[in-house]
């Protein structure tokens, strides 16, 4: 049997495909569903981190803002002179902590008509403060960003942090605000107000930032330089779109363009810089343009979750194999006996009835198909033996019978014609015997010389009883003709000798009559038997007159009348059992004596052989296949003359 | 492509003169600028050995703001230096006896950088508009394309950074195609956001570094040329086939001058150095100063007032890998 379409494979197959699909949603579902959650928390908290860091950055850089604003609002709105400059400024370095230098850069000439630069400069170092004249040839402020850029916009601006080389390799930024004198309602252009502030604080405040044990924060410029990060290589000499480019990946870029547009947003799993997968949320400092971002590792964030999920896994995995075993134990235990009782089942097609059927010990559908298996086994078993006897004593009946057949058989007369020599008649019977043993019989013999006895009848019943009374009677007749006396008495002697040993009560018809064979005069008596036909030469065929008479061999009283008729030259006398007119079509009507009839004027003119065989033929093409149930017996007797054939 | 490769074979068949003789010969090169990709094959030809294999013991001595190249030559603190085309005009028309032995680049590298959200698609955009401008030899091309084109631009003077431009302080700003402009795309600005003016497709090509010696040093020892010369064009030939081990030999060198390194970028103006260094007609030698090219800037310079004459092109460019040729 075929594994693949067997009912154990499908029953297996289905279950285990099934289950696996049951368990892969189920765990699909856990998976998302949890991993959404992390998710949501992780966004929501990256986004408060965020959001406070960047609050704690913008509080200290608006503060420090504040310092060269102000001072730029006092020069715009008050007289001072070179003195009050100085000192204002030197305090303003000395109070605020934050403020690394300050200075107030002046456009050529503007302060002090003789001088091109005038830009004296307060800043910290080795704890004290220091004074120095900032401008020259080899330091034409006008020309850099911290002083280009505020000036050009018309509005303060942050610079892009930088690494102050001389300072002790500080990160600083430069926050500048331009100032402007009005003169005769003009506005003018004036000068520079600065603060260098120092970030390292920011820095402190960014590396602080620490999400489990691999997140981290890093800060990017306006230009996306990164300007704080846990790997020290990036920091100033790396932007995040060089970083992008280095790694050709796209997607980092666009990120590096949201941020320094100052979008905030949460970005799903990348590897950004560190080469680890992270959430990653950005936002802006409002004051400075810069970003802040935020990254959250997310193998620790769902290390909960894969742990979570490799249990789930693992469960489910060892009930799904629980759930193997048990399937596999039930399509084995269904479809084993079934397999072994369609073994068993070809094994009794090629007839070995004593093949060992399955015992299945449940009491379920499978044991009850083995338990009727194994009854209709032994009833076939049975059955076969019980047929096999029979069919053995049938076939020792049917020998027999067949013998008894042949016995029949010989009895009648079969040679035609049987008197050659005797020309003034001719003779020919004919008999188609059912295939059970018959009761038919029919016979002919001189009598004397001139005078033929001849005798068709019919034994009720079939079978070897009905062929020995048939033969008996046949004897009989012979014996009791070859008395000379005539057909009335001899029909009563049969009668009276077979009424004497006759216990079954079995009888017959039949038609006994002699011919004299130089008048053609027939002398007959008739014991129940259908009465024959005349052929007349030029009319229709005529039934012979009824006389009185009755089925021989049983009932008493009711003597046999004699009748009498002539043949003329030329006339046929046509005898038949009612296996003729009883034969029946395949609709079940009857051959009819009226078809007879017709048949027999049809045949008139043809030699008496082919008289017979016309009619036998006629009940054939009328029977058509339809099987015979009585025998079939014509003998016809046709008168010629003295002297020979008409 | 085809030339410089048959070029490369041909070099590299023909080893210098000095190669025979076994005391190597010494020779000091000045960059007109720190360590970059800009100046990769001549570190790489050190590096490599190229310069000994050319018979010459050379030394890269380190440019830089302070470091004049044309002063080191004027000075003879060093035997080649690499200038500008213009500059080196000047600087003969002034009198230094110089001579350029080779034309490394073909293109100028200098140009106009605009952003497209500010309008600027094309030259008559820029009118009305503010431009930073590098100051001295860097304002000649673009005050000539002002001119060409009739534009009336208001120039700011430009420093180090392109951080006024980035901050839209200006509309317009002056850039190395090597350099600064990759500095913008890393600064988050996409190539097609910006409108770029390229000077040679504007008739105003000013090929930049060139390799430059004294008449006299030459006079004294040509086959020492053209050695240098073979062997620097090796070097810059043997970057570009193999542009990852240049970068590499550049980083070296910068941060031996402790100067911050960042890799793609030196990739990136490696790349654009084969750009301007290879002619685009693959017939052409690399090397080779295109006598037009010469014409149109000293023309320009003429103009300006920056020179009197025009000095005589050949005696101030000598075929140096012809002659080798030969």
């Amino acid at each position: 049997m075929p594994r693949g379409k067997s009912i154990e494979f499908k029953l297996i197959l289905f279950f285990f495909v099934s289950g696996m699909f049951i368990f892969l949603l189920i765990f699909s579902f856990t998976y998302r569903f949890s991993r959404h959650m992390i998710e949501k928390n992780v966004e929501e908290s990256a986004r408060n981190l965020t959001q406070s860091t960047v609050n704690k950055i913008e509080t200290i850089l608006s503060s420090a803002q504040k310092v060269p604003e102000n001072l730029a609002y006092y020069l715009e709105n008050s007289p001072y002179d070179k003195e009050q400059l100085l000192g204002l400024l030197k305090t303003v370095v000395e109070k605020n902590s934050e403020v690394y230098g300050s200075t107030v850069a002046f456009e050529p000439y503007s302060f002090e008509r003789g001088s091109l630069y005038f830009a004296p400069y307060y800043y910290k170092s080795a704890g004290e403060i220091k004074f120095s004249y900032l401008g020259g040839a080899a330091y034409r402020y006008f020309y850099l960003d911290w002083y280009q850029i505020p000036k050009e916009l018309g509005s303060p601006v942050w610079s892009e942090p930088y690494f102050d080389v001389g300072g002790g390799n500080i990160i600083m930024a430069t926050y500048s605000a331009p100032f402007y004198k009005t003169d005769s309602g003009k506005r003018r252009f004036t000068g520079i107000v600065t603060a260098d502030i120092s970030l390292e604080w920011l820095r402190d405040i960014v590396s602080s930032i620490k999400i489990l044990d691999s997140g981290y924060g890093f800060l990017i410029s306006r230009n996306g330089t990164i300007v704080t990060h846990p790997l020290k290589d990036l920091i100033m000499h790396e932007t995040i779109f060089s970083v992008a480019e280095e790694r050709d990946d796209a997607l980092l870029r666009r990120i590096g363009r949201k941020m320094i547009s100052g979008e905030s947003g949460f970005v799903p799993p990348m590897s950004i810089v560190s080469g680890k997968k992270s959430w990653m949320y950005y936002a802006p400092i409002p004051s400075t343009g810069w970003s802040l971002a935020v990254l959250f590792p997310q193998d620790e964030f769902m290390a909960d979750i894969i742990r979570l999920n490799r249990a789930i896994a693992v469960l489910g995995t060892a009930g799904l194999l629980l759930l193997l075993g048990t399937v596999v134990f039930i399509a084995r235990s269904i479809a084993g006996p079934l397999r072994a009782m369609a073994k068993a089942t070809q094994e009794i097609a090629t007839g070995n009835l004593d093949v060992e059927v399955p015992s299945v010990r449940s009491d379920d559908e499978v044991g009850k198909l083995a338990q009727a298996f194994e009854y209709m086994k032994v009833s076939l078993k049975r059955y076969i033996k019980e047929l096999t006897e029979t069919t053995a004593a049938k076939q020792k009946i049917e020998s027999e019978l067949s013998i008894a057949h042949h016995i029949q058989m010989s009895m009648l007369p079969k040679v035609f014609p049987p008197f050659p020599e005797r020309r003034e008649f001719d003779i020919y019977a004919f008999i188609e015997t059912a295939k059970e043993v018959g009761g038919d019989l029919y016979d002919f013999y001189f009598i004397d010389k001139d005078r033929l006895c001849f005798v068709i009848g019919d034994v009720l019943g079939k079978g070897i009883s009905s062929a020995l009374f048939m033969a008996m009677t046949t004897t009989l007749f012979k014996a009791t003709a070859a008395k000379g006396i005539g057909p009335d008495r001899i029909l009563a002697q049969v009668d009276a000798e077979l009424k004497k040993s006759n216990d079954e009560d079995m009888f017959l018809t039949a038609f006994l009559g002699i011919l004299n064979t130089k008048t053609g005069e027939v002398v007959y008596a008739n014991g129940g038997h259908n009465p024959p036909f005349i052929i007349r030469r030029n009319s229709e065929a005529v039934l012979v007159k009824e006389t009185a008479g009755k089925v021989i061999g049983a009932y008493e009283g009711m003597d046999f009348e004699t009748g009498r008729f002539i043949l003329e030259p030329g006339e046929t006398l046509f005898m038949y059992t009612d296996g003729v007119t009883e034969a029946k079509d395949d609709k079940g009507g009857f051959f009819s004596e009226e078809r007879l009839k017709k048949k027999l004027d049809d045949l008139r003119d043809l030699p008496l052989k082919e008289v017979v065989s016309g009619v036998s033929k006629a009940i054939k093409d009328f029977s058509c296949g339809t099987a015979q149930s009585d025998d079939i017996t014509i003998m016809a007797l046709k008168f010629n003359g003295e002297g020979g054939s008409v | 492509m085809k030339g410089a490769i048959l070029g490369l074979l041909f070099l590299l068949a023909c080893p210098g003169l000095g190669a025979e003789e076994a005391v190597l010969k010494k020779a000091s090169f000045i960059p007109h600028w720190s360590p970059q990709a800009q100046f990769a094959g001549y570190y790489v030809a050190l590096d490599k050995g190229i310069y000994r294999k050319y018979g010459i013991d050379a030394g890269i001595l380190q440019g830089g703001p302070d470091f004049s190249s044309c002063e080191y030559l004027k000075d003879k603190k060093a035997d080649f230096a690499s200038i500008w085309l213009s500059r080196a005009i000047q600087m003969r028309s002034e009198g230094v006896r110089l001579i350029n032995v080779a034309q490394v680049m073909q293109r100028s590298a200098l140009i106009l950088i605009a952003k497209k959200s500010g309008g600027i698609h094309e030259p008559k955009d820029l009118n009305g508009k503010k431009v930073s401008l590098w100051e001295g030899d860097f304002q000649l091309q673009p005050k000539a394309f002002f001119k060409k084109y009739g534009l009336d631009v208001k120039i700011v003077p430009q420093s180090y950074t392109i951080n006024l431009f980035l901050r839209d302080g200006v509309d317009a700003v002056s850039a190395m195609w090597y350099n600064e402009y990759h500095t913008i795309i890393n600064s988050g600005i996409d190539p097609d956001e910006l409108t770029t003016f390229f000077f040679d497709e504007y008739g105003l090509n000013f090929p930049e570094d060139g390799i430059y010696t004294l008449e006299e040093t030459f006079r004294r020892d040509p086959s020492l040329v053209y050695a240098f010369v073979q062997a620097s064009l090796e070097g810059w030939l043997y970057s570009f086939s193999h542009p990852d081990e240049a970068v590499d030999v550049v980083l070296k060198y910068m941060r031996d001058a402790r100067i911050p390194v960042n890799k793609v970028h030196q990739k990136w103006m490696l790349e654009r150095m084969r750009d301007l260094i290879l002619p685009k007609d693959t017939s052409v030698m690399i090397g080779v100063l295109d006598r037009s090219d010469y014409e149109v800037v000293a023309g320009v310079l003429r103009e300006n007032g920056m020179i009197k004459d025009v000095p005589d092109f050949d005696s101030f460019f000598i075929r140096c890998a012809d002659h080798a040729k030969r």
